[in-house]
């Protein structure tokens, strides 16, 4: 056991890489996904289900499909990559901000329907009450709606979170496998079974994303529960 | 404290059109289910915008289509008790009650929350969650909630409805307080006859989206036909009366009125104070001559002035007393066995048992006293200590 989880340097750099990027992806994704899912859940507007459509597009597309269409739009020669990088210099592929960027958009229609699910479940009656109160549309949001959808974001973002500390397809396809930059735990174990003698390696970073991913796990469902007392009982 | 509301709204194939000018402490919007009345009042509160029309309180304009002002909801400054509370689950009791309070400037201010939780019996309550409180409890936070908000008009939508009996009975003395010593204007919305003629200053009837009558309690609840279908049997003549004397051997109560004496089981009320009464018109028999070897304690001579047929069995028989228009529901029969006819002088009898906790009630008219809460409940505190110790001692 002992020598099983003791990495070698470069496999602690995946390791930390991919916690990195996983935790950017999800946290970069959250407000747009609080926004979206709020969108989706309140409002009736033309184009609707094509939003809709979009939004849940990368969880039916092969990932490698999402991963080639983000390099034809955000790489190097891409429209919006050759806008950004001209204009404020931010560069997506082949950089981890690239490995990121692909998490979070397989990511995001998972944490956009934890989220949703939760707003359309609020009784608006009690949105109405706070109005009535004298509280402006932004404060019924923060001390009304967002509580009460709480654990839904919370279910959301730990969704997305395991989603790209597995995201393999779409990563290796945009930002390829460049250790130390774009190298994540999986691609790091797939490198490891291209090459002879590599099962140990495999192994030991096969329990590490079994750990991550349990602790990740037991965070929420902590979260959840503390939360869900504060909110539900006496 | 004039509420002025003419507005016209559709709402699919119903169509609200409402027009009426109220004063006084609290208006009731009376009507079945279906009339409107939520409907109206949601147009008050700014929840429903109305297609039409202008409202306005203490004459500061809340909607005006015509100059295309519309007040949002959350600067209104009305409270509003809703049937089902609307507690906000996720917060205490005390920090529901002070959720109001926090959007209100400090100067704008002018209820403590000492006051409200004396005025609802709440204290106990405040660490608690509303997943945690009885539907009357809830209620009653609800209320207090909308209180702390300082608002300038109060909306209770069936604030009662989703209680039983013994819960309403609860509630009713403290929002009779509220009418009394909150200086604060009340709508209150409801289908029951008994809340509305206990409760109400003015009455607004609404029918299929429209006003059928405005008036005082007396005025408008005598009248049968203005009452819902379902509430007939509880119609009947609300008068105001005056307690002259308490009977402690036989616990009962007397009650000057216009039109005679009445006597009721004994009330925990200062001698001085006005009550509201509801004679329930199936509650009163008639005699041609004066009675003799009856049990009923009550017995009030008048003039027959009006008959009117309901049906193939009843009759609503209308009799002056003294000037009080009384209503008696009788059955055919007996108005031709007793050859009831307009003018005939008769006597109206009523049992004292008739008189009882949902057709009793502080009339609004006791309320002269000033605006200082705390002190008032102080007051009646002692007043209420003092009479016991009378009471027992004679």
């Amino acid at each position: 056991m002992d020598g099983l989880l003791n990495l070698s340097p470069e496999e602690w750099t995946a390791v930390r890489l991919s916690v990195r990027v996983a935790t950017v992806a999800m946290l970069t994704s959250l407000p747009i996904g609080i926004g979206v899912a709020y969108l989706l859940a309140r409002y009736k507007f033309p184009g609707k289900s094509l939003v809709d459509g979009i939004v849940l597009l990368p969880l039916i597309l092969p990932p490698v499909v999402t991963g080639y269409l983000l390099l034809l739009t955000f790489g190097r020669r891409g429209v919006i990559g050759s806008f950004l990088a001209e204009q404020f210099g931010i560069v997506f592929s082949f950089r981890w901000t690239g490995a990121a960027l692909a998490c979070a958009v397989m990511g995001f229609p998972l944490m956009v329907r934890a989220i949703r699910l939760s707003i359309e479940a609020v009784d608006r009656r009690l949105e109405e009450a706070a109005g009535t109160l004298g509280a402006n549309p932004f404060w019924v949001f923060v001390f009304v709606t967002f509580p009460l959808i709480a654990p839904g974001i919370i279910a959301g973002m730990i969704l997305c979170f395991a989603k790209a500390m597995g995201e393999f397809g779409a990563t290796i396809t945009f930002v390829s496998n460049i250790p130390g930059e774009t190298q994540t735990l999986p691609s790091a174990i797939y490198t490891f079974t291209q090459v002879p003698g590599g099962e140990a390696g495999a192994l030991r970073l096969t329990l590490v994303s079994i750990l991550i991913s349990m602790a990740a796990l037991m965070v929420s469902e902590l979260m959840a529960r503390w939360v869900g007392r504060k909110i539900w009982t006496a | 404290m004039t509420i002025e509301v003419d507005v016209a709204h559709r709402l699919g194939a119903f169509a609200l059109e409402v027009r009426f000018t109220s004063e006084g402490r609290l208006t009731a919007f009376f009507g079945q289910s279906g009339s409107g009345k939520t409907s109206l009042v949601n147009v008050i509160g700014g929840l429903i915008r109305p297609d039409r029309g202008r409202i306005s309180v203490d004459g500061t304009t809340l909607v005006d289509t015509a100059s295309g002002i519309f007040v949002p909801t959350h600067r209104r400054r009305v409270g509003y008790v809703f049937q089902e509370g609307r507690l906000f689950p996720h917060l205490t009791v005390r920090q529901n009650l002070m959720f109001g309070r926090w959007f209100r400037p400090p100067q704008e201010r002018n209820v403590q929350l000492e006051t409200v939780l004396d005025l609802l019996g709440i204290g106990h309550l405040l660490a608690r969650r509303p997943g945690a409180l009885s539907g009357g409890e809830k209620q009653r936070v609800a209320i207090g909630r909308a209180l702390l908000a300082s608002p300038r008009l109060l909306l209770m939508d069936e604030p009662l409805a989703a209680l039983d009996d013994e819960r309403k009975a609860e509630i009713l003395p403290f929002i009779e307080r509220l009418r009394d010593e909150a200086n604060v204007p009340i709508v209150y919305v409801s289908h029951s006859l008994a809340e509305v003629s206990r409760l109400a200053n003015s009455i607004v009837v609404l029918r299929n989206g429209r006003v059928a009558a405005v008036g005082n309690p007396a005025e408008v609840l005598s009248r049968a036909e203005l009452v819902p279908q379902d509430a007939v049997e509880e119609a009947g003549a609300v008068i105001e009366a005056q307690i002259s004397q308490h009977d402690a051997q036989f616990g009962l109560t007397t009650l000057q009125s216009k039109a005679g004496l009445l006597r009721s089981p004994y009330l925990d009320l200062p001698i001085g104070t006005i009550v509201r009464v509801r004679i329930r018109a199936r509650d009163v028999m008639i005699a041609n001559a004066p009675p003799v070897g009856l049990s009923a304690l009550n017995v009030l001579p008048g003039k027959v002035i009006e008959l009117r047929k309901r049906g193939e069995t009843v009759v609503e028989v209308y009799i002056d007393c003294n000037g009080v228009r009384l209503g008696a529901r009788l059955t055919r029969k007996s108005v031709e066995t007793l050859g009831l006819t307009s003018e005939l002088p008769v006597y109206a009898v009523l049992k004292s048992v008739a008189l009882d906790k949902s057709t009793l009630g502080k009339s609004p008219l006791s309320a002269n006293r000033g605006a200082d809460l705390g002190v008032q409940l102080q007051d009646e505190g002692t007043e209420r200590e003092d009479r016991r110790r009378g009471l027992t001692s004679q």
